[in-house]
């Protein structure tokens, strides 16, 4: 890692990690009464760490000059594993309160294993630990891939990756220990959030340096969906975060806003979140591996740039569809509404895009695991977009709002849309940045993909059917005009959808811990082979029949 | 915020906003499909096909 770096890197990575060391001193020392204390001293750890990480290979021998002529992938390699082990630890602590949920008991009576305090870190470790460091590696490899340039220098990328990791870890630690300013997906005080800053400015910067190396034209799609990604959530993160820290030595602080500005700045950012976040860099990623795995180029290119402009410019006002009956102006929801529906048109270019360039190369799907990731991720993107814009009619929404479909939708997105075409790339990236001629074992990648479908399907139909009760039962009257169901009623009546959610989680956990496995031993244990690209399954003869039984 | 700055958002909003989008529609399709844009389209859909060779110089 230090040995990629020059001495100058070096010493300004040495000057960075004094400089995080003394912030945390200073927060240490300020907030010795407070959550913020603790989080001082985390600060001051972190940097030390870099500090002696640095200074132990500071005297290695400084990299070859021929290193510029080929692609920096070391940070990338760290961004996959740091995303597995993400993975991992989210979707445990996932299906850890998904446990909870059906057996209250499973608490075990401490304060920082509430609901309340999980929930976050399973949603935390999995959007932003999980996603974030994938789109970041993913983005790392396809900015220099498709710009034919390596990245500008050495330090940036890994500052990036250390830097955000750090931002994560900072996160989930303080919810364990209480600190959170309670707006959903932007959990974290103020100064995690101004680090945060820090971090992403420079992943901005990072990335357009390296386009302005490039030697390619003009510039693929995916990295104009990256950079979306990248300015818009850079935007999100500073306006819904505006807030005054009580004192610096403090981790509470206060919003700018009050009342139904908040609410509606919150779900401005909430609902970007999910379309920048969620979507923008993970679609960068389905135009570009999709077709490379596929080998062949992308159905239509225009169409994919109809579908980038759709969805920037309608995904933006569609966040007042989280607050319909509520004080916000009508016309607010109602424009929410509308281009909730408008987006359909974007979203299902995309997801159309991608299998339309698969249509005449279904049987690789049917024989390639990892192609097959990938277009399950592109039906689910369809589904959950099209559900997404259906959910957010006032009416429906009067129905589903509150009830476990809500989770239902969520689920459908990123289980079955984000989580594949990570899994996907993954695949497609492992054997290829560590040049080994496959995966481990192409069998594992089968059984990861079948547990990965099973247990989304198990996840999503149990809220499916649990949301839609919960939604009937909190709106069926009597003859007196009162509430039929009290509320404990539809609390029994989920019991059983909530072990079954649960175990679906488990089977889609269990399913990325055999991939978890399967990358390790990639890395570990298949030697090395020169000049190979990536796993290919073993294709059939070109002499087999044209209609096959039972295809 | 007050009545009156309500009002006037809303109006900008109902007005040139939509102004804003129409003419932005439009200008994305006309660079979608401005014939001259099709050849560097095409060279770049394909171009992603054999980028593994490392950096160009």
């Amino acid at each position: 890692m230090i040995s990629t770096m020059t001495i100058t890197e070096r010493q300004i990575a040495l000057l960075i990690s004094v400089l995080v060391a003394l912030c945390g001193i200073v927060l240490a020392a300020a907030g010795r009464h407070d959550p913020i204390g603790t989080h001082g001293l985390l600060i001051l750890l972190a940097g030390l760490a870099g500090t002696f990480f640095i200074l132990r290979g500071y005297y290695d021998p400084e990299p070859a000059p021929e290193r510029l002529t080929s692609y920096f992938d070391d940070p990338i390699k760290v961004g996959i594993v740091i995303s597995m082990i993400w993975a991992l630890v989210a979707m445990s602590v996932g299906d850890w309160v998904a446990w909870q949920l059906a057996y209250p008991d499973l608490r075990f009576d401490g304060a920082w294993s509430s609901f309340g305090r999980l929930r976050p870190i399973h949603t935390t470790g999995i959007i932003f630990g999980f996603g974030g460091n994938a789109l970041i590696a993913t983005s790392f490899h396809i900015m220099q891939r498709t710009s034919r340039a390596r990245m500008p220098d050495q330090l940036s990328p890994w500052f990036v990756l250390a830097g955000y990791n750090l931002f994560c870890v900072l996160a989930v630690t303080g919810y364990l220990i209480g600190i959170t300013q309670s707006k959903e997906y932007a959990e974290p005080e103020w100064y995690a959030d101004i680090w945060l800053v820090i971090v992403w400015v420079t992943y901005f910067v990072l990335y357009l340096r390296t386009l302005a190396r490039r030697k390619e034209p003009h510039i693929y799609v995916s990295n104009w969906y990256f950079l979306a990604f990248i300015l818009v959530v850079a935007m999100l993160h500073i306006v819904n975060n505006l807030a005054l820290p009580i004192s610096l030595g403090s981790s509470k602080s206060y919003s700018l806003f009050s009342g139904v500005q908040d609410a509606m700045v919150q779900w401005w950012y909430g609902h970007n979140a999910v379309a920048f976040f969620l979507t923008a860099g993970f679609l960068g990623m389905l135009y570009y591996y999709l077709p490379k795995r596929a080998a062949r180029p992308i159905y239509s290119y225009r169409m994919s740039i109809i579908g980038f402009w759709g969805i920037t410019f309608f995904y933006i006002w569609v966040g007042s569809h989280h607050l319909h009956y509520t004080a916000l102006p009508q016309w607010v929801q109602t424009l929410g509404v509308t281009f909730s529906m408008m987006l359909l048109i974007p979203s299902w270019i995309a997801a159309a895009n991608a299998l339309l360039t698969l249509n005449g190369a279904w049987h690789k799907v049917r024989d390639d695991a990892t192609l097959r990731f990938m277009t399950v991720a592109a039906v689910f993107y369809g589904l959950a977009t099209f559900e997404g814009s259906f959910l957010a009619i006032r009416p429906v929404n009067s129905l589903s709002h509150y009830t476990d479909w809500t989770v239902a939708h969520v689920h459908a997105g990123t289980l079955g849309w984000n989580s594949m075409i990570v899994f996907g790339a993954f695949y497609y990236l492992v054997p290829q940045l560590w040049k080994r001629p496959r995966m481990y074992s192409p069998a594992l990648v089968e059984v990861h993909f079948w547990l990965a479908i099973a247990g989304t399907f198990v996840y999503v139909f149990a809220m499916w059917n649990s949301g839609i009760t919960q939604g009937l039962m909190w709106r069926t009257y009597n003859d007196s005009g009162t509430l039929a169901y009290s509320f404990v009623d539809s609390l029994i009546a989920m019991h059983p959808y909530y072990i079954a959610r649960a175990f679906g989680g488990l089977l889609f956990l269990i399913g990325t811990a055999v991939g978890a496995y399967n990358i390790w031993m990639t890395m570990r244990t298949v030697p090395t082979v020169i000049g190979t690209q990536a796993d290919r399954p073993v294709m059939p003869e070109p002499s087999r029949p044209i209609l096959q039984a039972g295809e | 915020m007050t009545g009156p700055a309500h009002e006037t958002l809303v109006a900008i909003a109902k007005s040139w906003g939509l102004f804003y989008l129409i003419a932005l529609s439009i200008g994305v399709l006309a660079y979608t499909f401005w014939p001259g844009n099709r050849k560097r389209f095409n060279r770049a859909k394909n171009s992603i096909m054999n980028d593994e060779s490392g950096p160009w110089e």
